[in-house]
Parts: C-alpha cells; sequence; structure tokens
C-alpha cells in the first residue's frame, strides 16, 4: 500500500550535553495526495519538530519519511515550508522574496520573461501586486504572512508544509487569510500538513486531523476524519451539527483525555 | 515593530484635510522660518561657542613671549598658508598640507582595502565555521592588541622598502575588527534565514550573496568603521618612521625644524580628515544596511 507521504516509525531523541530527552515517539503518518492534513496539540508536544523532519530540517533519529517513494534526508523546494514568523529576507522587497524562490526553482527550465511572469502570477494568487516593491518591515503582518504563502507555492512544492502561519496574527486577518488559504488548496489541489494550536482552524480547513498526545515521548493520539463538503464557509459552518462533533471530539481530546500539564 | 505609514496607509478624511488647511493659515511663512532659523542656531551655536572659549583660554595660557607651545594668535601668524592654501607646490618636499593628506589617504585607501575584502571573507569563514572559530579566534584576540607600530620593524625586514610596509602596517591593523565583527554577524544570522536558505537549497555563494552579507551588514560596518579609524592612526605613526611625502612625516619633519605651529595645523588636518573617514564609512553603512533589520 503506497501513500504519497508517509511517515514511518519516527523517533526523535535531542541531546543536550549528557542530557537526552525523547520528543517525539513512534510517529506514523500516511497523507494522500491532495489532503489536507493538521496538527494539533499542546504546545510543546513536537508538533514543530515533526513538521522540520518532514522539511529536512531535522533528521529524524530513527524512522524516516517518504515522499512520492524517494526518502527524505534534505531540506528541498519539493516541501516548501510557511514559516510561523513569514521568515521574509527583509533586506528584499515582496517581489525579491518570492523571485528568489522562482528562480532557485525555474532557473534552469524557464526563461527570465517567464519566470517574471510566474513570480507575479504568485503574487496575484495571494493579492499582494500592489505591494510587490515594498519591504516586509513595510507591510502588515498579514500581508508579510501572504508574501511568504506566495513563496512557498511559487516553488510548486509537492507538499505544502505550513508552521503555525497564522498564529502571529490577529483574529480578523487570520480568518482571512484561512478562507485564502482554502480557495487557494481548491484551486491548486495542494497537499498540506499544518501545524496548528486552534481547534476552529483546524476543524474548518482539514481533510484530518492528527491530534498529538503531550510530549515528552509524544506520539499521535487519534486521527479524525472531518467530513465535510467544500468548498467551506465559516458562517454555515458555525451551526452544521458535522462541525461542530468534530470540533467537540478535538476539544474533547485536547482538554480531557490529554490535557495541557505544565512542565515541571 | 517598525511601520513606516506608506501612501497607501495613510487615509485622509475631510475633516484631516480641513484641519491642516486652517492649521497653515495659522502658521504664516515668517513664523516657519522663524522657527528654522531658531533650529539651526541651536545647532550651530554651541560648538561655535566652545571652540571661542577653548581658544581664547588656549591664547591665555601660550600668550607668554617664551611659553614653550605657540598661541593660537602665533600659529595663524607663522602658519596661516598652511590653512589658507593646501594645495600649493613648491618643490618636492614643499607641498600644501593637502596633498600630504591626499597621499596619506591613498596607502590608506590601499591598505584599507585590502583588509576590508581580506576581513570580510575571513571573517564570514570563521562565524560560518565552528571549528574554524575556535582555533582562530584566540589568535586574533592576541593579535589585535599588537600595536600598529610594532609590525613596523617586522614589516620592514619582509618587504625592504618603506611603501609596501606602511601599507601592510594598516592592512594588519585594520583587518583584526573587520574579521572579529563580521564573523559575530554571521554567528548571529537568524536560524529563520538559515531554513529559508536550506529550503532554497541556496549553493554557499548564494547563500554568503543573499542571506550572510545583507544579514551580517551592520556588523560589518561597525568592524569597517573601526578599521578605518585605526588605519588612519596607523598610518601617520607609520609615516613619521619610514619618510616620503604623507601627513605624519611632516608631522616629524616639522618637529626636527622646530616648526611648532606647523605641526598643530597638521594636527587639525589630521582630526578633520579622521573624522571625514568616519563618517562616510557611517554613511556608507547607513545606505546599504537600510531595511537589514529584522522585523
Amino acid at each position: 500500500m503506497s501513500s504519497f507521504l508517509k511517515i514511518e516509525n519516527v523517533d526523535k531523541i535531542f541531546t543536550r550535553g549528557s542530557a537526552t530527552t525523547k520528543v517525539l515517539e513512534n510517529i506514523n503518518l500516511r497523507v494522500e495526495k491532495g489532503q489536507f492534513v493538521s496538527i494539533i496539540g499542546h504546545s510543546g508536544c513536537g508538533k514543530s519538530t515533526l513538521l522540520n523532519i518532514v522539511a529536512g530540517l531535522l533528521t529524524a533519529t530513527s524512522g524516516g519519511v517518504i515522499l512520492e517513494e524517494r526518502e527524505v534526508n534534505e531540506p528541498g523546494p519539493d516541501r516548501a515550508v510557511v514559516f510561523q514568523n513569514h521568515s521574509l529576507l527583509p533586506w528584499l522587497s515582496s517581489y525579491e522574496n518570492v523571485r528568489l524562490a522562482v528562480n532557485k526553482v525555474f532557473r534552469k527550465t524557464e526563461t527570465r520573461v517567464k519566470r517574471h511572469e510566474r513570480t507575479m502570477r504568485m503574487l496575484d494568487l495571494v493579492q499582494m501586486t500592489h505591494a510587490k516593491d515594498k519591504r516586509p518591515g513595510e507591510i502588515s503582518g498579514g500581508m508579510k504572512q501572504r508574501v511568504g504563502i506566495a513563496r512557498a507555492l511559487a516553488m510548486e512544492p509537492k507538499v505544502l508544509l505550513l508552521d503555525e502561519p497564522f498564529g502571529a496574527l490577529d483574529a480578523l486577518t487570520r480568518a482571512h487569510l484561512q478562507d485564502q488559504v482554502m480557495a487557494l488548496q481548491a484551486k491548486l489541489g495542494a497537499t498540506v500538513i499544518m501545524i496548528t494550536h486552534d481547534v476552529d482552524e483546524a476543524v474548518l480547513l482539514s481533510d484530518r486531523i492528527v491530534m498529538m498526545t503531550n510530549g515528552p515521548r509524544a506520539t499521535i493520539g487519534e486521527v479524525l476524519p472531518v467530513p465535510l463538503a467544500r468548498p467551506r464557509d465559516r458562517i454555515q459552518l458555525a451551526v452544521d451539527p458535522v462541525y461542530l462533533e468534530c470540533r467537540r471530539s478535538v476539544l474533547q481530546f485536547l482538554y480531557e483525555r490529554h490535557s495541557y500539564v505544565e512542565a515541571a | 515593530m517598525t511601520m513606516p505609514l506608506t501612501k497607501n496607509a495613510i487615509s485622509v478624511s475631510p475633516l484631516d484635510d480641513a484641519d491642516e488647511i486652517f492649521h497653515r493659515r495659522r502658521t504664516p511663512l515668517a513664523v516657519k522660518y522663524r522657527t528654522q532659523i531658531r533650529a539651526f542656531f541651536a545647532a550651530i551655536l554651541p560648538p561655535i561657542i566652545t571652540c571661542a572659549v577653548i581658544l581664547l583660554v588656549w591664547q591665555i595660557i601660550c600668550a607668554r613671549p617664551n611659553s614653550a607651545l605657540p598661541s593660537p594668535a602665533r600659529i595663524w601668524t607663522e602658519a596661516n598658508d598652511l590653512i589658507l592654501h593646501p594645495f600649493f607646490v613648491n618643490g618636492p618636499q614643499d607641498i600644501g598640507l593637502g596633498w600630504r593628506v591626499l597621499t596619506s589617504l591613498q596607502r590608506v585607501a590601499v591598505g584599507f582595502g585590502l583588509a576590508s575584502v581580506a576581513g570580510v571573507i575571513v571573517g564570514a569563514f570563521v562565524g560560518q565555521a565552528q571549528w574554524a572559530a575556535r582555533g582562530l579566534d584566540p589568535i586574533f584576540q592576541v593579535l589585535r592588541t599588537v600595536p600598529p607600530l610594532a609590525w613596523l620593524p617586522i614589516s620592514l625586514a619582509a618587504f625592504g622598502d618603506s611603501r609596501p610596509s606602511a601599507i601592510f602596517v594598516i592592512f594588519i591593523t585594520a583587518i583584526w575588527p573587520i574579521i572579529i565583527n563580521t564573523s559575530v554577524g554571521v554567528r548571529n544570522i537568524p536560524q529563520d534565514y538559515r531554513n529559508v536558505a536550506a529550503v532554497l537549497r541556496l549553493n554557499a555563494l548564494e547563500f554568503f550573496y543573499r542571506i550572510v552579507a545583507p544579514s551580517a551588514a551592520p556588523y560589518i560596518f561597525t568592524g569597517l568603521r573601526i578599521g578605518v579609524g585605526l588605519s588612519w592612526l596607523a598610518i601617520v605613526a607609520a609615516e613619521m618612521l619610514t619618510g616620503g611625502v604623507g601627513i605624519g612625516f611632516f608631522i616629524w619633519d616639522a618637529w626636527n625644524s622646530s616648526r611648532l605651529p606647523d605641526i598643530f595645523v597638521a594636527l587639525l588636518y589630521i582630526g578633520l580628515t579622521g573624522f571625514f573617514l568616519d563618517r562616510l564609512i557611517g554613511f556608507i553603512g547607513a545606505l546599504v544596511t537600510r531595511g537589514a533589520q529584522p522585523n
């Protein structure tokens, strides 16, 4: 049985001096092409560590990640990451930030004109063409994150990795960006793995919600399918019984069965 | 997080507009100019007053005819040609101080230029490779405390000629702060940018050009600014010993022929040039590092 993306028996042990901490234990997950999967859990449970392993920024202590039958062992543009703090290069304009990614991925296959058009298309996709010459310091947090998404999408990744992409934004901007990401995913059919700690966000956006137990030795506690038809509308969903039931079971997992314990 | 207001961000409501016009009418041009003139004098007057006081005290202290040091008035009467005509040429060793400063600056340009290039490359390497930092940092820390002139005999022995020796002294004096600051800047590149570089698979050259140089630029320019100040200190000292037509040798020459007023004028030239060099590097730095601050 071959899936698009497989995370197999992943363990991660961090060593600092003589102290070792097993952060992740025996993580197994399969993601099909075009699926939107959220990973939710309390802070410190190793969600970001898991995403970084998939991105190739960290290596698993044992086990591995297989994307389209090939093992992942280094970072690359086929697994583009949208970082929590946008991580745009502040000395480049929005256009140049996206163009850098476009140049890196398509330098050999596309002409300069094509690459310019691609960059503009990506900025248009996130409605940022009006601020293409602005530097990150000159635009708002939501705009920065949109440019970050454009940069990631510009690499035409096989999997798009979102590391709490809306965490640093205010509630209204967040809702707006969530809608945009939903529309983009519907349009592009992208495979997405998103880290979040927001229950509503997870239910609204995901096909499946992966719930992680508390660390250390965190693992996947439960995987919840979200059988809601797309396109989804946040206002209608607010009274949808399926939505409410999904929301309730995630909340129950997080606050009753695996409630957050303050690290001693 | 700073967010300068952009054109699009400012939305002027009719009320604001009306208020603006009202406000303008109430400040006639004369009032506006008066405040500007006042601000100008507020900035320019204190340094003028302090200079005047210092000159006056100096004049009083050194006014006696047998005083060891010349008074400002005597400096002016005996050496005003050096102040008023910086670019005269009366012979191979009788030239204006402007020419001498330029000769010294030329040496500084070569030595400091080489130090900048080498310092940034070595600094980037040291900042990037941990084992290199551990191995080389103690050596740098020791060598950077060696006074510039202590290098002169060694470089004279190595190069056998005074001109390259002076340039080498500048190079070796200026390079340490550049290396050390660059390596600190490179070590402080945020992990976020390194992650971006990793996901994009930037190669070593692109990583240096796209990430390292802009991210470490504020640190690099701090190093360059310290370096240029040190090289100006070093050149004057080195020229006193190696001769030639530089401003440093002029001081030594004036001392040997008991022309004390000339030395004071030369000091003024050296100070102003050093100040100008420092501001120049600072200005270039501000220009280049615009937008390099994380946000």
